[in-house]
């Protein structure tokens, strides 16, 4: 499963209330207007500089603070195709994985890139290509068991797989 | 094998001997949502048709909006009370308080599996529970299923030795502890808090430290379940909920920590981050334009009663609001009995009813641009209490208590130091 994106880069610590404000926790299924709302309070040039298909990278501990899903879903739905980290917080990381928002700890990606550069990532095996530096680094490996989670799309197709659950697209 | 909580726990739940780095499979004895991500998570359950709960207690709290703010909220509130109604999941109505103080209060035990749609479901491992926040549609599948899988984390156990001086209370401990390790120090471990000035604190004392366990990055943060753990149940009627349960002499440790708890002082966590943390006497004379006593991290009746004896026959500080927002209808009660609540009045606070308060930014008591808050939540991040142009600074009952009358960050110490 490999992976082609534009770098857009983050920080360390980037907490949830920063992904995705708490006063929009209601908006659950509507995934336009979740996607809207990313960044929106503390980084809003995001939503206008950002691409469908960028690859978000950042520092250490991704994702920290509230379990609130919308933060991964919310990246998923504005088109992020896969977020590169130094280290994630251990909700958003579970979160982003059951909703099948590739995500991979690669140690050392702080300095590998730049913002604006591409990126080629495989998911699989977590090799990382700079194409422009064309400089390559190794994520870390994720268990088989996440992968398989990840590859269906996320848990809940996962579970439709394994249980038989029928049930309309998620 | 000499187990850790973390690992003793979850292999009773699981039926497997397990260690850390093992992934397991395990029972999901308390399944909780709030109003903020539950209605997520049963839209997910409702996408799958899978309209059903398994674990021994599945509930819905409404506490983050609670009164509702605005109607889109209270659709919310709809959609999952009629899901409850259908499933047979208990809901905590508006009033009944804040998640985690309503779970350990009444549902969770020792030797628990709970999962909560919020990341401070850590609080219940100070009872000995394995219990751990996650996302809507993590706990969704859980309480449906009445299963979830968990790699089995590490354990940093934190060994906490002496007692404290007066006006320093277990919320420094742990804003100590959390700049000590910063907020990525602990990510995917389990910390063990233990020690004398563990076994000697209150279980309201204790509930603070595994609250913010996950400020350090933490999964839970346990406590072996003692004496102090029995009279807390027997107190609330549930004395047959309770175990003596502790980890193993001899168990594998990632990493311990040693402290003195007669070594520490008041600690302020300032803006935006919690690991950001400081001793009182580095943040005196910053102007405070609201004071906030409450939440699931320090709005049990413990905390107001120390707030209110710094605040009986006093008066906040001309330019100042003081918030005060027990935890539970349990809290409230107890602090209306015991005349705690006239005393906030008395000295120019209000008092909200139960539930999250301003903590999350939702509804009452957002910063206005440049303002400052004191508040005793366990969080402080840029916009989280409504306004990415306010400021939050997180401190003890006492350290706020006092700073409300003062105006200023102000050590408690000044006035509780003397006994």
């Amino acid at each position: 499963m490999l992976i082609k994106g534009r770098v857009y880069l983050f920080g360390d610590d980037i907490n949830t209330d920063v992904i995705y404000p708490g006063k929009y926790l209601s908006i659950t299924t509507d995934r336009g207007e979740m996607a809207k709302h990313c960044f929106e309070a503390v980084y809003p040039e995001f939503l206008k500089t950002a691409q469908r298909g960028d690859i978000i990278v950042a520092g250490k501990n991704f994702g920290c603070g509230s379990s609130r899903e919308q933060a991964a879903t919310c990246l998923k739905y504005f088109g992020v195709a896969a977020v590169v980290a130094e280290s994630f917080a251990r909700i958003f990381y579970r979160n982003a994985i059951n909703l099948g928002l590739p995500v991979l700890i690669a140690k050392g990606i702080k300095g590998f890139t730049e913002h604006g550069q591409t990126l080629e990532v495989d998911l699989v095996s977590g090799a990382i290509r700079n194409t422009e530096t064309g400089g390559s680094m190794t994520a870390q490996g994720v268990p088989e068991f996440v992968l398989e989670i990840l590859t269906s799309g996320g848990l809940i197709p996962y579970l439709r797989k394994k249980l038989g659950i029928a049930g309309q697209e998620v | 094998m000499a187990k850790t909580l973390a690992e003793k726990i979850l292999s009773a739940k699981s039926g497997q001997d397990a260690k850390a780095g093992d992934i397991v499979i395990a029972q999901v004895d308390v399944a909780a949502f709030q109003d903020g991500t539950g209605p997520l998570g049963v839209r997910q359950l409702q996408k799958m048709n899978l309209e059903q709960v398994k674990a021994r207690y599945s509930i819905f709290f409404i506490d983050h909006a609670a009164p509702s703010p605005r109607k889109e909220l209270s659709n919310d509130h709809i959609l999952l009370r009629t899901f409850a109604e259908k499933t047979g999941a208990i809901l905590s109505e508006v009033g009944e308080g804040v998640i985690h103080q309503r779970l350990v209060e009444a549902y969770a035990k020792p030797g628990d599996v709970l999962i909560g749609g919020d990341s401070h479901s850590c609080t219940s491992g100070a009872l000995g529970a394995f219990a751990t926040g996650m996302g809507s549609t993590d706990v969704a599948i859980g309480m449906a299923l009445g299963k979830t899988w968990f790699k089995i984390p590490e354990t940093y156990r934190i060994n906490v030795k002496n007692s404290f001086k007066p006006g320093v209370f277990s919320k420094d401990l742990i804003l100590y502890i959390i700049g000590t390790l910063g907020a990525d120090g602990a990510t995917y471990k389990a910390l063990e808090f233990d020690g004398e000035a563990i076994d000697r604190m209150s279980m309201e004392s204790r509930f603070v430290l595994s609250n913010m366990a996950v400020e350090a990055g933490a999964k839970t943060g346990l406590i072996a379940s003692d004496e102090v753990t029995r009279e807390y149940l027997k107190k609330r009627g549930r004395e047959k909920d309770w175990t003596a349960l502790s980890p193993d002499d001899g168990a594998s440790y990632e990493r311990v920590v040693d402290i003195d708890a007669a070594d520490l002082v008041p600690q302020i966590a300032f803006p935006h981050t919690v690991d950001n943390t400081r001793t009182v006497d580095q943040a005196q004379d910053i102007k405070i334009d609201q004071a906030f006593i409450g939440t699931c991290t320090n709005g049990r009746i413990e905390d107001l009663q120390i707030a209110a004896k710094i605040l009986k026959g006093k008066k906040v500080a001309k330019k100042t609001r003081l918030i005060v927002c027990p935890a539970s209808r349990d809290v409230y009660l107890d602090a209306m009995e015991n005349g705690l609540l006239e005393v906030f009045v008395r000295a120019g606070g209000i008092i909200m009813g139960p539930g999250c308060g301003p903590c999350v930014g939702v509804h009452e008591g957002v910063l206005g641009d440049k303002e400052v808050c004191l508040s005793t939540a366990n969080r402080n991040f840029k916009g989280r209490m409504g306004n990415p142009e306010g400021y939050v600074y997180l401190a003890s009952p006492a350290t706020v208590a006092y700073s409300a009358l003062k105006g200023t960050i102000s050590d408690p110490r000044e006035v509780l130091g003397k006994e």
